[in-house]
């Protein structure tokens, strides 16, 4: 128990998604005009991180993985896969970004639209992606650990792109120079954002 | 005063538009406004009018910080003949850390202040009063041994990355004094931590670790005695070892209004709270260190009196303001007792609740709004 939430805390806050890797920016820089949207966007992206890490667990461990084919028959121990696991998890994100975006549009028509294309491009966001391989490389020891991985980077990644959001409404109507407005003061403020997170890195828990 | 109105009148048409120095008009308009408060009145609307401008205030909380500058020089000079084994008296002490800390702060209102005149030559606007405060903080939360340079750098980098890209001073995201305490600590972490740096011109073989960074490596029997800590004869950064002088400070801020009471006091209830459960887990020696003692140690009580109440990068918001100061206190504890790589949680933790400060802002307001529209069906 402690350790998933050991595992849960250290990906929001320490092995922060966006802050410490520097991964799904472009929906996080793209989506992060006004909080309701970036609210939006970060919910799904719990979602769909939150699923696809676990299933992506139960597939790496019973069929991709060197000899996880054992179960079958012990002919299979042998057999290693893992050169499909790229293309298999990516399959399995694409699927469950189309349910998250059939599910949006049913119930909450405005927040679709005002996502567009972004909605479906979370299955190509690197965040997503790279919660399925950081799963895979570290080794965790249950899907219950996975679960948490995922879930408590979806919530970092949400923590992230809110927090940015409410900087961007409020700089909204700041003297910013020219060439800077815009992207430019975006990614200004993601590097101080990333200086304020620096405060966690090292935590031993 | 009449003599330096005339001298300001004859040299003014110059810096008229059109004049032969008028690019330099924000400078003259800034000694202008130095010595006499601007005449100009607004043409339309209703307005309040106080006496109180943006510059008076951020002059009364230099003012306020003059006590733990004064007795941060003291306290070098006091750090530097114990370590060479010298008996301390007070002037020659006191001169020594005046002489030590003087040209930190010199470097530091010179190329902040600089900075600020280029950039408001550059983009038209006046030379604003932010950096006053800013350029007295940065030299208090240095370590007195920090190379010039390095001040320098870090000035610069507040200046033109932390306040002039989002438009200038009052459109800051992070607390600009902090943004360099922070940029100097990730760069050169070899000069802003550890044994070394917090005495100017230490004798080998004297060990000069803060309290806190000998709490974190566990020699808990070498801490100070409390009364030392509350007084400050202990190393740390120039302004934040003594925390008498910093409720002095504080007094003067909480009277004038200028410092909000609700962050200082919600963030001592959350640096107490998180004190007092990392008491109760116990465990290692750091966690039992009682937590009303965190908050006479290391930087707590300055980042919260100086710092955490910046009105431009805090909450807004008096219900937000709360929450600001709370999470502060409790961040600060957290990252103090549990991240090994740094003893000083404060700065860490105010820049952190400065990113999410608009973020609570927002919340706030979303509330009120809920709430008013639920009254007005009613």
């Amino acid at each position: 128990m402690e350790n998933l939430v050991n595992i849960f805390v250290k990906s929001i806050f320490i092995d922060n998604m966006v802050f410490a890797y520097f991964l799904g920016m472009c929906s996080y820089l793209a989506v992060s005009k006004t909080v309701k949207t970036s609210v939006g966007l970060g919910f799904a992206v719990i979602f769909v991180l939150g699923i696809t890490v676990p299933v992506d667990y139960l597939l790496h461990n019973f069929v991709l993985r060197e000899g996880a084919l054992e179960w079958l028959s012990p002919k299979f121990a042998t057999v290693d896969l893992s050169f499909l696991s790229f293309i298999m998890f990516i399959a399995i994100i694409a699927s469950m970004v189309q349910l998250v975006e059939m599910i949006v549009e049913k119930f909450a028509p405005a927040l679709y639209s005002s996502l567009g294309i972004f909605l479906p491009l979370i299955a190509v966001n690197c965040a997503i992606l790279g919660g399925s391989l950081f799963m895979q490389e570290r080794d965790y020891n249950s899907i219950a650990e996975a679960t948490s991985f995922g879930l408590g980077s979806g919530l970092g990644f949400f923590l992230a792109i809110v927090g940015i959001a409410a900087i961007r409404e409020k700089i909204r109507y700041s003297d910013i120079p020219a060439p800077l407005r815009g992207l430019g003061i975006t990614f200004i403020i993601t590097g101080l954002m990333g200086l304020a997170f620096m405060s966690f890195m090292g935590i031993k828990l | 005063m009449k003599f330096i109105r005339k001298q300001l009148d004859n040299i003014k048409p110059t810096f008229e538009k059109g004049g032969k120095l008028a690019p330099f008009r924000s400078l003259f308009d800034a000694i202008e406004t130095l010595f006499f408060v601007p005449n100009k009145t607004s043409q339309s609307g209703v307005h309040i009018h106080d006496s109180n401008d943006s510059k008076r205030s951020m002059i009364i909380v230099v003012l306020a910080m003059i006590p733990a500058l004064l007795f941060g020089m003291w306290n070098t000079g006091n750090q530097h003949f114990l370590s060479i084994n010298e008996t301390v008296t007070l002037w020659p002490a006191f001169w020594y850390g005046f002489f030590q800390v003087l040209p930190i702060i010199i470097v530091s209102y010179g190329v902040g202040l600089g900075l600020e005149i280029v950039f408001a030559q550059l983009r038209g606007h006046e030379v604003k009063e932010g950096f006053f405060v800013s350029g007295m903080l940065i030299p208090l939360i240095m370590p007195v041994n920090t190379p010039l340079w390095m001040v320098a750098v870090a000035t610069a980098f507040a200046v033109i990355i932390g306040v002039e890209a989002f438009g200038g001073a009052g459109m800051n995201i992070l607390n600009p004094a902090l943004t360099a305490r922070a940029f100097l600590f990730f760069a050169y972490p070899s000069h802003m931590s550890g044994d070394a740096v917090w005495i100017a011109e230490k004798a080998d073989g004297f060990s000069g670790a803060t309290p806190l960074a000998d709490a974190a490596a566990g020699n808990v029997g070498n801490l100070p005695s409390v009364s030392d800590m509350f007084f400050g004869f202990i190393p740390g950064s120039i302004g934040e070892t003594s925390t008498l002088a910093i409720l002095i400070g504080a007094a003067i801020l909480l009277y004038t209004g200028i410092g909000s009471w609700k962050i200082m006091f919600s963030g001592v209830v959350g640096g107490l709270t998180m004190g007092f459960i990392l008491n109760a887990f116990g465990g290692n020696a750091l966690m039992e260190i009682p937590a009303w003692q965190h908050l006479l140690m290391g930087g707590f009580a300055f980042g919260l009196v100086f710092m955490a109440t910046d009105p431009v990068s805090a909450a807004q918001t008096s219900k937000g303001k709360y929450i600001y100061g709370f999470l502060i206190g409790i961040f600060a504890i957290l990252i103090r007792v549990l991240n090994p790589a740094y003893p000083e949680g404060m700065m860490l933790a105010i820049l952190l609740l400065n990113v999410f400060a608009p973020l609570i802002d927002h919340y706030v307001v979303q509330g009120n709004i809920k709430r008013r529209l639920k009254r007005v069906k009613a």
